[in-house]
């Protein structure tokens, strides 16, 4: 699989604060990543560095094979970090203009792109009288002019009303559908869970983890479980040595047992069924992503 | 650099502001050719400007040179808003996003003070030559086509004094601080030179050795003041018996120091850029 983004041993020290420590890890064409962390955990900084804003203090990263000089490099991506940075005075279509010429691409692609923003009627309109959906919507298209072989959004919905989110969302799945590689640094939760399928979370600078979402946690997952007789229930569960624990919160009014071992919901509804318990509700989950980012960070700071 | 050029050109197009100074600056070009019509009374006699010289080749190369270099500051607060802008609007940053590299960026940023120099000396050429023609007391075309070197010292001075302000727009990020340290640095060069001068030195010469390599002094003395050099003042000084000798050539020497303010200006605007984290 062809690689797109290699860093290694990446660090960036502010004077005395590491804002990122010894980060590792490559983006491969094709997949959807996701770049976790709460705020100040150093998702900006990486971004930065790598897209020639921020001067690494040590390590070192490359683009694509490595042969390019960062800046030819970035030719080939799209990115928006933070805010969306155009000249105010100028007009959409103007400002995408510009941006074509940086990139060295022909203008051809303005009214297309801006087509898939949704933002074609207002081309002739200046960048200062845009609302802020409007201006992230802009800044998507500027990144999607020269066709990217990826396209890195540094929290895209930051700020925005819940339309423009599920805008902006709806925008990054198309994207995403054509095969695009993208990296979508948030601290929104479900909103990477929603589009993306590798994940690399960081904390404070740290790497706590990097792969794909599905691999984040070891567990098997969990099953949610009711019948009449809650009590039968609960023991003919512990009997099969299949779960961890098997347990119901108090607000719940279903057992929650946790897998120790893969297992699918059938054979489970199968056992029971020959033990004579009889279900009223059954689920197979995961535990959401939120769930394992917090289980995941909170385990290293303990 | 063609690139580069349309580049910098369309953000400059679009902005009224940079348009309504380049236009003010360009059209007080051409108002220069108004001294022409001006008459004044002096001890009773009537004195017609446009009579008296000034636009006599090849004294006009100097004359106009170093009018229309008093005007100089009206593209240096374009320069100056052009580089704080990519700061305030956090374009630079998208810029370098967009795969523009820091050198391009400078480069960029130089290209468009080389193009205003240059169009500036060529405005200037054409109207003196024209101002020349009209009222010229010598037309012969060996008269017309010598002193040009102060067409050379003009564009020097233009690209080292926008050097400068591109300089300032890098260190100081806001246009109007960036315009104001311009200001401070030339009263403390004013300093600087009356310390020496009266206080140190005590002495002109050697005053003048050293405050030549000064930015602002140097870019002063490539096109001096032309004024005592009139017919008009020489008589009148010599009726009085003062001496008013004064060195009005451009020495190769001065040119040299500016090129080198000017290479140490782009020079910095770039290590700084690097050095910086946006």
């Amino acid at each position: 699989m062809k690689t797109i983004l290699t860093i290694n041993n990446l660090t960036k020290k502010f004077g005395p604060i590491t804002a990122v420590d010894n980060l590792s890890f490559t983006i491969e064409k094709g997949n959807v990543y996701g770049i976790l962390g709460p705020n100040g955990s150093g998702k900006s900084t990486t971004l930065g560095m790598v897209l020639n804003v921020v001067n690494k203090t040590s390590g070192d990263f490359h683009w694509f094979d490595g042969n390019d000089t960062t800046h030819e490099a970035l030719k080939k991506v799209g990115a928006i970090i933070e805010r969306p940075n155009f000249y105010p005075y100028m007009t959409a279509a103007q400002n995408l203009d510009l941006v074509c010429k940086i990139k060295n691409v022909t203008d051809a692609k303005i009214e297309e792109k801006l087509e898939i923003v949704g933002l074609l009627d207002r081309k002739n309109s200046k960048f200062q009288t845009f609302s802020l959906g409007m201006k992230q919507r802009l800044a998507i298209a500027s990144a999607l002019l020269n066709d990217p072989e990826i396209l890195i959004l540094d929290e895209p919905t930051n700020g925005l009303d819940p339309q423009g989110i599920h805008q902006i969302r709806e925008i990054i799945r198309k994207i995403a559908s054509t095969g695009t590689t993208i990296l979508l640094a948030s601290h929104l939760l479900d909103e990477v869970e929603k589009v993306c399928n590798h994940v690399v979370i960081i904390r404070k600078g740290v790497k706590l983890y990097a792969g794909p979402v599905d691999q984040l946690n070891a567990n098997h997952g969990f099953f949610e479980l009711r019948s009449s007789n809650m009590e039968v229930l609960k023991n003919a569960l512990t009997e099969t040595n299949l779960f961890d624990s098997v347990k119901k919160n108090q607000e719940d009014d279903f057992f929650t047992a946790i897998l120790t071992k893969p297992m699918e919901a059938e054979e489970l509804h199968k056992i029971l069924i020959d033990k004579g318990i009889i279900l009223s509700h059954l689920v197979k989950k995961r535990e959401s992503l939120e769930q394992q980012f917090l289980q995941l960070t909170n385990q290293k700071s303990a | 650099m063609l690139r580069l050029l349309t580049i910098e050109f369309q953000k400059l197009r679009y902005s009224r502001s940079a348009k309504v100074l380049s236009i003010i600056y360009f059209g007080l070009f051409t108002l220069i050719a108004l001294i022409a019509s001006i008459k004044f009374n002096l001890f009773g006699a009537e004195i017609h400007i446009a009579d008296q010289g000034i636009f006599n080749f090849p004294y006009i190369w100097h004359f106009n040179t170093y009018c229309a270099a008093l005007l100089k500051i009206f593209l240096a607060i374009v320069i100056v808003s052009l580089i704080s802008n990519e700061y305030s609007n956090r374009t630079l940053k998208q810029n370098l996003i967009d795969g523009l590299s820091k050198k391009e960026f400078i480069l960029s940023k130089f290209y468009v003070v080389a193009s205003f120099s240059l169009i500036s000396t060529v405005f200037i050429f054409i109207v003196s030559l024209i101002l020349g023609l009209i009222f010229s007391d010598y037309t012969e075309i060996g008269i017309i086509f010598s002193d040009l070197e102060y067409l050379l010292a003009y564009f020097v001075k233009l690209l080292g004094f926008f050097s400068f302000c591109l300089f300032l727009g890098v260190l100081v990020k806001r246009s109007a601080f960036a315009l104001g340290f311009l200001f401070v640095w030339w009263i403390f060069e004013s300093i600087i030179i009356g310390v020496l001068r009266f206080l140190i030195l005590k002495d002109a010469v050697t005053t003048e050795y050293i405050s030549q390599f000064l930015p602002l002094e140097s870019m002063a003395n490539l096109v001096k003041q032309p004024f005592t050099r009139l017919n008009i003042i020489q008589s009148a000084a010599n009726q009085l018996q003062t001496d008013v000798a004064f060195d009005y050539a451009v020495h190769w020497y001065q040119v040299i120091i500016v090129l080198g303010w000017t290479a140490i200006f782009i020079w910095g605007s770039l290590t700084l850029l690097k050095k910086r984290d946006l």
